[in-house]
């Protein structure tokens, strides 16, 4: 064979990309509508259903604590809290508060998870001290997105039309009360009590209150 | 020379043989386990599970005394970042929680100068502040309230 040579008359090669979408679009003269079909249908479930396994492998509090940032400081802070142990043996792991139950929800919270793998791959958060430096600010993030959601996934377990006050003690009664009436939100409160709370964590709740106020 | 030798040797294998077939029982006798007089193979019996005792006012024996605390504090944080106890008990908050607030002595440090938040050498509560219990006293106690010597 020689080499191509463009003759006279003859097109040049087109670009990649428009070679591509001819491909793409071209008609099969080959195979049946049938098998296309088939292919198609088993190839779509085999991606769908791969996509979405692997969706729920990284939704494991095993896959969480396999990086040193989760697993020496905040998995270490969780364990023995009430969502980790208790009477009932009902326990709540790191996606079921940190990851939305909602398919839409979720993909946005996995995309912004590639931010997270980011920093991992830079070592943002070496040691000890890398992750107490930025508490406040990361805490301020969960507490902020919790509010913006209403406590979205406090509420898959936990929702006012459900809770029993009368078994509640009676400080929790008295507040949870005072609570619905306002339209107050379960982050509004309860913080830090999966994990340590940061140091000026009062003050940023007043900051963090005063601007979702003025919304 | 030789029958002294062997005299020793007899002696020696005596008190050696005496010593290693007498029963072993009088040590052990003197031994005590922690867990006083039960078998090794036995369970304990599970000890009570005092529950803290909450919505009461515990009252003071004599004046000084630091108040009690009438709820659980279990999981609370105190510790160099954060006193949980603050957030209900510091003012102003304790006005929006209807919680007691602090003492006023708390803002004030060793140096005589008021503070603001809570003084760092009052900052871990439960030096002086504990709930109660329904637990017996181990030990006897002759103590009376000061209400009631006076």
């Amino acid at each position: 064979m020689t080499m191509h040579t463009p003759e006279k008359g003859e097109e040049p090669r087109p670009g990649l990309l428009v070679r591509l979408w001819r491909l793409f679009a071209r008609p099969t003269a080959r195979y049946s509508l049938g098998l296309l079909l088939l292919v198609g249908g088993a190839g779509g479930v085999i991606f769908w259903g791969g996509f979405n396994w692997a969706m729920e492998m990284t939704n494991r509090e095993e896959f969480c604590v396999t990086c040193h940032e989760m697993g020496d400081n905040v998995y270490a802070e969780y364990r023995g809290t009430v969502h980790d142990s208790n009477p009932s043996g009902v326990r709540a792991t790191c996606p079921d508060c940190h990851v939305p139950k909602e398919w839409t929800h979720k993909m946005v919270r996995k995309m912004q998870a590639s931010m997270e793998l980011y920093h991992h791959l830079v070592g943002s958060i070496k040691t000890r001290e890398d992750f107490e430096a930025n508490r406040l600010r990361l805490a301020t993030n969960v507490w902020t997105a919790m509010k913006h959601t209403d406590s979205r996934e406090c509420r898959n377990c936990h929702n006012f039309q459900s809770m029993d006050v009368s078994q509640q003690n009676f400080r929790a009664r008295d507040r949870h009360l005072e609570a619905a009436q306002r339209g107050d939100t379960c982050i509004d409160c309860h913080k830090g009590i999966a994990h340590q709370l940061p140091a000026g964590a009062f003050e940023a709740e007043r900051k963090l209150n005063e601007k979702f106020v003025q919304k | 020379m030789k029958t002294k030798l062997k005299i020793f040797a007899v002696a020696a294998s005596l008190v050696l043989g005496v010593a290693t077939l007498m029963p072993t029982g009088g040590v052990t006798g003197e031994l005590k386990s922690l867990r006083g007089e039960v078998g090794i193979g036995e369970t304990d019996a599970i000890p009570d599970i005092h529950a803290v005792k909450e919505g009461a006012d515990h009252g003071r024996a004599y004046r000084q005394q630091p108040p009690l605390i009438p709820h659980k504090i279990e999981k609370y944080e105190i510790d160099l970042k954060v006193n949980q106890c603050m957030y209900c008990h510091d003012w102003p908050n304790n006005t929006k929680m209807g919680a007691p607030k602090i003492s006023e002595t708390h803002y004030i440090d060793r140096q005589g100068n008021r503070l603001d938040n809570v003084a760092g050498t009052r900052w871990f509560c439960v030096q002086c502040h504990v709930p109660q219990t329904d637990a017996k006293p181990l030990v006897d106690n002759g103590f009376k309230p000061a209400t009631a010597v006076r």
